[in-house]
């Protein structure tokens, strides 16, 4: 392997381990904050208790998703710098503002979150979790901004004589119709991710002999709002992907969706890949089931349309392009698009199950359900890796669409330094993911604090000097 | 002035923000194996007593360390989008060096996290070492990459391309100076853990902290004195005349205030003294951004080699709405970060009963601590004796 598909598997590596722990910290933050304001409203002791349960999967959560974005952040230096020379007066400012903006308000509020519970009024105390949500929404906007525009530039023109693409309207960069799709299905499935851990950890409560019947009342009531939360999220998650797909089928990069169907040839109507099985090199079927016109009706709304297929486009593009190869790993970008649908969807059918289930006062005890408990956290975490690995692989050989192969942007760096690097991020990244799951099963196996655990002293008189409280 | 201009110096505000907030959490990282020990010491320590003090020195920082590192993450963010060639020369020039304080920084920020979540003395301890080496070593290798930024390193611009090319490895970056400037920010930032844990703790971990600092003043200023002389003497010469002025100005008042630091101290006045020191490290980043200026990555390979503020900034266009953004936004960061200072003022103490997630066993519960005011009292008695104390030194 050279620098290129080492730094590769680098950013991947890094970016799908991250995200599985940042779709929980955006979607985990507003279920707390929302627990700890029913806290409030209702005096209830039971939300509560489950403030401060989920409140520690989420600091757990959290601290994991915080380090690699670090990483994140840094990498486009240190592995991608001809990419980042190219673009930082676009792709950079976002980056910043993301800092700016959103990382000092998460980090900030949340240590006033995990800190100021005998420190701060209730009411403060519970604005700095809804801060710290936004806070994660923000910073997603940004990134998800910076992202759409490698996805689809726009607002910018490339200068000849610096060789960088210069900032032509930052509010189209801000306001790219990629992003305005992107980000709610991304939030969503965030929402998703969230809603799962929550209502997924719950039930298994709920369904466990020793669970005392006051936690199994408490747990019920995450359960239901879990579930309420990955089906609505469900919804907006179908909605903003068929969008999407139509804006990328028909706009944006008819590529991906073509790698998306295993559509080779052009067809009018085209139909839609029940289960494609390529030749080894990637260029036709050789089985495939199918179900006519659906692929014409869901990439355009009409069941009449073209649709283009990948061996057209392979040629067009290298019309258009100069010569090359400007085809994705079509099988990767057709099993993670249907990946990524088939974990989403399940988690939707497990949700709506769920909520059935435990409808007026019900606490089920079913073998099946159990098992839809367990698995139903995982689902999405799968369904989020496949999304990013089928439109980051799906923009290949880009790493700006139509502007810089991704083989451009690399460091001038050598492959030792890289295969270094690699080994010790995956080692680490390893370690810390074994260690990170210890730690919630053991937060989770421990089950809700007691009334007495949770309670929260009054606010300290002022005069006090010193802080006897340790929270670490 | 130019955009550019106004960018470099706000880079160089971060970073000296960044060093100035996170040097105490990483002063403190490295202080917990050598503070974070039961007063008795040696032999008669009590190892649940030590645990206390480690959880006490994590405290004290655990609400604000995250905010201080959000200092680098924007002034990275920043360098990207202002000065994109400089972005793109230097991280990648720095691979190895970033991959080690990334690395770093990975296991610091999980270990103050996760130190707590289990009851487990072997557990406790490998992440104790974990947030020893994860502040040691950024640290050391903050000083030792600004040491080789201001010196130059061998960089190459590709004429066809425009792009950067290291052309040196891993040991040019090991050379005497830049060593000097990592023992320089090494010292400063133990010298700035021990000053936050005098203003940040009682009893005795206080008095010991006191003492480290004293202690800690003097090769803080033989280190950060030697390189500030060392980068007024060598390593201005590219700069405009008014910047290596303002430079040498700058090493002047880190040099006063590491007196200040070393005095104050030793008088006891700890909130004066912190802030002496911080004036320091700041006005050691000042003078070592203005000896670079107005080149940003100068090259050992001939100055057309060097990136500047005019050949690696982003068009005026960009560096406009990042002014707007930040002139809206930064005085907002700067009000809440400075409110959590204000609701975290408090010092911090161990508790009689130990609470929290980690329940330490009535058994091994520390001895009670006397009653706050008395305390204090203790206090100030044993400032007096300070000049001629040093009893139990431990």
């Amino acid at each position: 392997m050279d620098v290129l598909d080492l730094s590769r598997w680098q950013f991947g590596v890094t970016t799908v381990y991250h995200f599985l722990f940042v779709p929980i910290t955006i979607g985990l933050g507003f279920l707390v904050a929302g627990f700890e304001t029913a806290w409030l409203r209702s005096g209830n002791d039971r939300w509560l208790r489950l403030t401060k349960f989920y409140g520690k999967l989420f600091t757990i959560n959290f601290a994991l998703g915080l380090v690699t974005g670090i990483v994140q952040e840094f990498q486009f230096g240190m592995n991608w710098s001809a990419y980042s020379r190219l673009v930082g007066n676009i792709f950079g400012a976002p980056l910043a503002m993301e800092a700016l903006l959103a990382f000092f308000l998460e980090s900030t509020f949340l240590g006033l979150w995990i800190f100021g519970w005998e420190r701060l009024p209730r009411k403060a105390h519970n604005a700095c979790m809804w801060i710290t949500a936004a806070g994660t929404v923000l910073s997603a906007y940004f990134i998800l901004a910076a992202n759409a525009w490698m996805q689809h530039p726009v607002g910018f023109l490339y200068n000849l004589a610096t060789r960088q693409d210069n900032l032509r309207s930052y509010f189209d960069v801000i306001f790219n119709p990629a992003v305005l799709m992107g980000f709610p299905h991304v939030i969503a499935g965030a929402f998703l991710t969230a809603g799962a851990l929550v209502a997924g950890v719950g039930m298994w409560h709920v369904m466990r002999a020793k669970t005392p019947a006051a936690d199994v009342r408490a747990f019920r009531s995450a359960v239901r709002a879990g579930a309420i939360t990955v089906l609505a999220a469900t919804v907006v998650v179908i909605a903003t992907g068929d969008i999407q797909g139509k804006m990328f089928t028909t706009q944006y990069q008819p590529m991906k969706m073509a790698a998306a169907e295993a559509l080779f040839h052009t067809a009018r109507p085209a139909p839609f890949s029940l289960l494609t099985i390529g030749n080894l090199n990637g260029t036709r079927a050789i089985f495939e089931i199918t179900v006519p016109r659906l692929l014409s009706f869901l990439a355009t709304g009409n069941w009449n349309d073209q649709v283009q297929g990948i061996n057209n486009l392979q040629q067009h593009y290298s019309q258009l392009y100069g010569p090359g190869n400007y085809t994705p790993n079509v099988p990767v970008i057709y099993w993670t698009f249907r990946g990524m649908i088939f974990a989403g969807l399940l988690a939707g059918l497990i949700a709506l199950f769920t909520l059935w289930l435990t409808r007026r006062d019900r606490a089920p005890k079913s073998r099946l359900m159990l098992g839809a408990a367990i698995v139903l956290p995982f689902l999405p975490l799968l369904g989020n890796a496949f999304g990013w690995i089928m439109t980051e692989m799906g923009r290949q050989p880009w790493v700006v669409w139509g502007q810089m192969k991704t083989a451009q942007g690399v460091s001038a760096i050598s492959g030792g330094e890289v295969l270094a690097s690699l080994i010790v991020f995956t080692l680490l990244y390893g370690a810390l993911a074994v260690i990170e799951a210890g730690l919630m099963f053991k937060a989770i196996r421990a089950g809700l604090p007691s009334a007495e655990e949770a309670q929260v002293p009054a606010q300290r008189a002022g005069s006090d000097q010193t802080e006897p409280t340790l929270v670490y | 002035m130019h955009l550019s201009d106004l960018w470099f110096i706000a880079i160089a505000v971060l970073w000296a923000g960044y060093f100035v907030l996170e040097g105490f959490d990483f002063g403190v990282g490295i202080l917990l194996p050598f503070l974070g020990r039961h007063a008795g010491g040696g032999a008669h320590a009590d190892p649940a007593s030590g645990d206390l003090q480690r959880r006490v020195m994590i405290n004290a920082i655990g609400p604000v360390w995250d905010g201080n590192e959000v200092w680098l993450l924007t002034a990275g963010g920043a360098t990207f989008a202002a000065f994109p060639a400089w972005y793109a020369a230097m991280f990648s020039a720095f691979y190895l060096p970033l991959l080690i304080v990334l690395v770093a920084l990975i296991i610091r920020g999980v270990a103050f996290e996760y130190r707590g979540k289990r009851d487990s003395t072997r557990w406790r301890a490998g992440w104790d070492t974990a947030i020893f080496l994860g502040s040691a070593v950024p640290a050391l290798l903050w000083g030792v990459a600004f040491g080789n930024i201001v010196r130059g390193i061998p960089i190459l611009v590709s004429p066809t391309t425009g792009a950067e090319r290291f052309t040196g490895n891993f040991f040019t970056f090991l050379n005497p100076y830049a060593i000097g400037g990592g023992l320089t920010t090494f010292t400063l930032f133990t010298l700035h853990g021990a000053l936050f844990l005098s203003l940040k703790t009682t009893g005795d971990l206080r008095k010991r902290a006191r003492r480290t600092a004293a202690a800690a003043a003097v090769p803080a200023i033989v280190f950060g004195g030697g390189f500030l002389a060392w980068t007024g003497a060598s390593y201005r010469s590219g700069t405009t005349s008014g910047a290596a002025i303002a430079s040498v100005t700058c090493a002047a008042l880190a040099a006063v205030a590491l007196a200040a630091v070393a005095v104050l101290t030793r008088l006891g006045k700890e909130l004066p003294a912190f802030t002496a020191n911080a004036v320091a490290i700041a006005a050691a980043a000042a003078s070592l951004f203005t000896a670079l200026y107005p080149r940003v990555l100068p090259s050992t390979l001939g100055a057309a080699n060097d990136l500047s503020t005019a050949n690696a900034a982003s068009t005026a266009q960009t560096l406009m709405i990042m002014t707007v953004v930040a002139c809206i936004f930064l005085p907002v960061v700067l009000a809440y970060q400075a409110w959590t200072y204000w609701v975290f003022r408090k010092r911090i103490t161990a508790p009689r009963v130990a609470a929290g997630p980690v329940t330490v066993p009535a058994a091994r519960a520390p001895e009670p601590e006397p009653e706050p005011g008395k305390e204090d009292r203790r206090h100030r008695g044993l400032l007096h004796r300070h000049g001629s104390g040093g009893r139990d030194k431990d």
